[in-house]
């Protein structure tokens, strides 16, 4: 009995903490206002990359603390979420490759 | 018999009701599910990739224009409706390590949590859907739309340039089909959070199976995301102006 025990536990799923969760929750309130002060500061160009480098961090600890993938073994998850992003940043690289570049002579 | 501890040390965990017959242990059940709706999640992406790759290309010929649209939204409610889902997550944190911890009033409390600020944040977009109706800002036959672009009043009136009404109905459009795509999906999630939570109340979940209330909570997640997305694409566009 004591070892189905010990055995369950060591394969069952991280738990977070409270702490760590109330810590992550803060960050992203403090990125929403980061945002948002970032966007009224004149960075020419760079509102925009600003914007969603902020955005992005705050979708990485989304992933990785809330969606408990940071402590997850399972290497066909990450793998299924990298092919993920990657196929979205196609779709996107090469339509504004496309659009950015249709002025040229 | 089948729950004595003789029975489940001589054999594999076969005590588990939840436990299907053509899965080894708990933990490869688990993983299947899990990654599953990772899949699934990553055809999400796909959908509202598109949306957001119609977005940027618009975005990029009408910049001026998808300026003077945004401002016509509110940050405020904007920023409040952002907060209001990244508290929804937290929520939905403390509900699935309540539901590992075999908490069942506890995991009721936080999914019912997650429920109300689910539906404050639908409240909050109805009404801002509602002034965008009244505004005449709705893409269609009724459309009307005559505002500066960004930073124009601090010029004299007569050099004052207005944007032009199409390419902001363009953005409204854009606006209305994101925003509302992102709604049903949060409406959607109230209607699973509520069946979920129904059979957390019925006492359905062990820290042994409490698979439904992981993968819903790895829906919720997926939608916070796309708005963290949205929120600073559709209102914070050239602000500082």
């Amino acid at each position: 009995m004591k070892e189905v025990m010990s055995d369950h536990n060591s394969s069952s799923e991280h738990i977070s903490s409270i702490g760590s969760s109330v810590a992550i929750w803060l960050a992203l309130l403090i990125g929403t206002a980061l945002t948002v002060g970032a966007a009224y500061v004149d960075l020419g160009p760079f509102n925009v990359v600003v914007a969603l480098a902020i955005a992005s961090i705050k979708a990485t600890l989304v992933v990785l603390f809330f969606m408990h993938v940071k402590y997850t073994h399972e290497k066909l998850t990450k793998l299924v979420i990298a092919t993920a992003i990657f196929f979205f940043l196609i779709l996107l690289s090469l339509s504004m490759a496309d659009y950015a570049t249709r002025m040229w002579t | 018999m089948p729950n004595s501890p003789v029975a489940t040390a001589n054999h594999e965990v076969h005590d588990n009701p939840a436990l299907l017959h053509h899965f080894a242990t708990e933990q490869q059940q688990k993983n299947a599910a899990s990654l599953g709706m990772w899949i699934f999640l990553a055809t999400e992406i796909m959908f509202f990739g598109g949306m957001f790759c119609a977005y940027l290309v618009y975005r990029y010929k009408y910049f001026g224009d998808f300026g003077s649209a945004s401002q016509q939204l509110s940050i405020t409610l904007g920023a409040i409706n952002t907060t209001v889902l990244i508290c929804s997550s937290l929520t939905v944190v403390c509900g699935v390590r309540a539901a590992q911890l075999g908490k069942r009033t506890q995991v009721v409390f936080w999914l019912l949590a997650t429920i109300v600020l689910g539906l404050v944040f639908l409240g909050i977009k109805a009404d801002e859907y509602a002034e965008k109706f009244e505004k005449h800002h709705v893409p269609g036959a009724s459309f009307h739309y005559h505002e500066l672009l960004p930073g124009q009043e601090k010029l004299a009136p007569a050099d004052r340039q207005y944007a032009n009404s199409h390419h902001a109905e363009m953005y409204f459009s854009l606006y209305f089909v994101m925003t509302g795509m992102h709604a049903l999906h949060m409406i959607v999630g109230v209607g699973i959070f509520s069946v979920v939570t129904f059979l957390a109340w019925r006492g359905k979940f062990t820290p042994g199976y409490y698979t439904p209330v992981e993968i819903v909570g790895l829906y919720w997640h997926f939608v916070d995301i796309v708005w963290i997305y949205l929120f600073p694409l559709l209102y914070l566009i050239d602000r500082h102006r």
